[in-house]
């Protein structure tokens, strides 16, 4: 098997935020920490679009790279993951990170940082599988159950895919060869049919 | 002439052993670079799987192909 990783598609993706409802109801994410969110560019305006981030599970982490504790490690499977006993919540990895993937939650009425949160692709921590240690500190083990993490399976448009990377790589190439580019990947072809006489588009040519 | 050269023959001895009175200046509370958490069990090592890495990379290959709808409608 290969990585596991995450591929947004952004001309699938709605904004419908059910990817990070998921993830926070699956997970039990406290109040202020968002493991996923949408970011939307151009927003209301033609050629808007938006993507769902997370942590990437980068194949070299600069959060791994700078944790002055190295409370981070990678597991077999290409999932970045972290021991809540070990880090000290200093935020460096917040600042390495190019997706704002570190969470830290507000753990006291002065603002200090708690312990860093993060996407663990729903595989839980270095706690037991499926005990109530893992639980509390870093939320569901889906991959342990043999399923995927739940925002992608949870996202309607299938705009988020979640897996092995050689797997979900191959879905997405197959999906943007059928659907074409341009004003095809609307769907306006289909829905109001071609106009008479027009040359099919040759391959390459802009729609 | 010879306590000269005895005196050099000494003074670079002791320079060339400076060097070996240092003491490592290494971190040695942290092995920098190295997990230092508690280890992680395997996705498979549980009661459903029974240590089964195939029989759970099957269940996963199933999941990640019901993302695909191309497969799915045809």
């Amino acid at each position: 098997m290969a990585r596991m990783k995450f591929l947004c598609d952004a001309e699938r993706c709605i904004e419908c935020n059910g990817c990070v409802t998921a993830c926070k109801n699956e997970n039990e994410v406290p109040w202020g920490v968002n493991r996923r969110r949408v970011v939307t560019i151009n927003d209301g305006v033609p050629g808007e679009r938006s993507i769902s981030v997370a942590c990437m599970h980068c194949s070299d982490a600069p959060c791994m790279a700078v944790c002055p504790v190295d409370c981070f490690y990678r597991t077999e499977e290409g999932v970045v993951l972290h021991d809540k006993d070990l880090c000290i919540g200093c935020g460096y990895c917040f600042y390495a990170c190019p997706f704002g993937a570190p969470q830290f939650p507000q753990a006291g009425a002065f603002g200090l940082r708690g312990k860093m949160d993060k996407c663990t692709f729903c595989a839980g921590g270095p706690e037991k599988d499926h005990s109530p240690e893992e639980r509390v500190k870093y939320g569901r083990n889906r991959l342990a159950e043999g399923k995927l993490p739940a925002c992608a399976e949870m996202c309607s448009t299938k705009a988020l895919l979640a897996g092995d990377s050689d797997v979900i790589s191959d879905i997405y190439r197959q999906r943007v060869l059928k659907r074409g580019k341009g004003s095809e990947v609307w769907g306006w072809g289909t829905a109001y049919g071609k106009p008479e006489g027009k040359p099919a588009a040759q391959p390459g040519a802009k729609s | 002439m010879r306590r000269l050269l005895i005196g050099t023959f000494i003074a670079v001895a002791a320079a060339s052993m400076a060097a070996c009175g240092e003491r490592p200046q290494e971190l040695t509370a942290q092995k920098s670079g190295k997990y230092q958490g508690k280890p992680d069990s395997q996705p498979w090592n549980n009661a459903q799987f029974n240590n089964n890495k195939g029989q759970w990379e099957a269940a996963l290959k199933s999941r990640n192909q019901n993302q695909n709808e191309y497969t799915r409608v045809e």
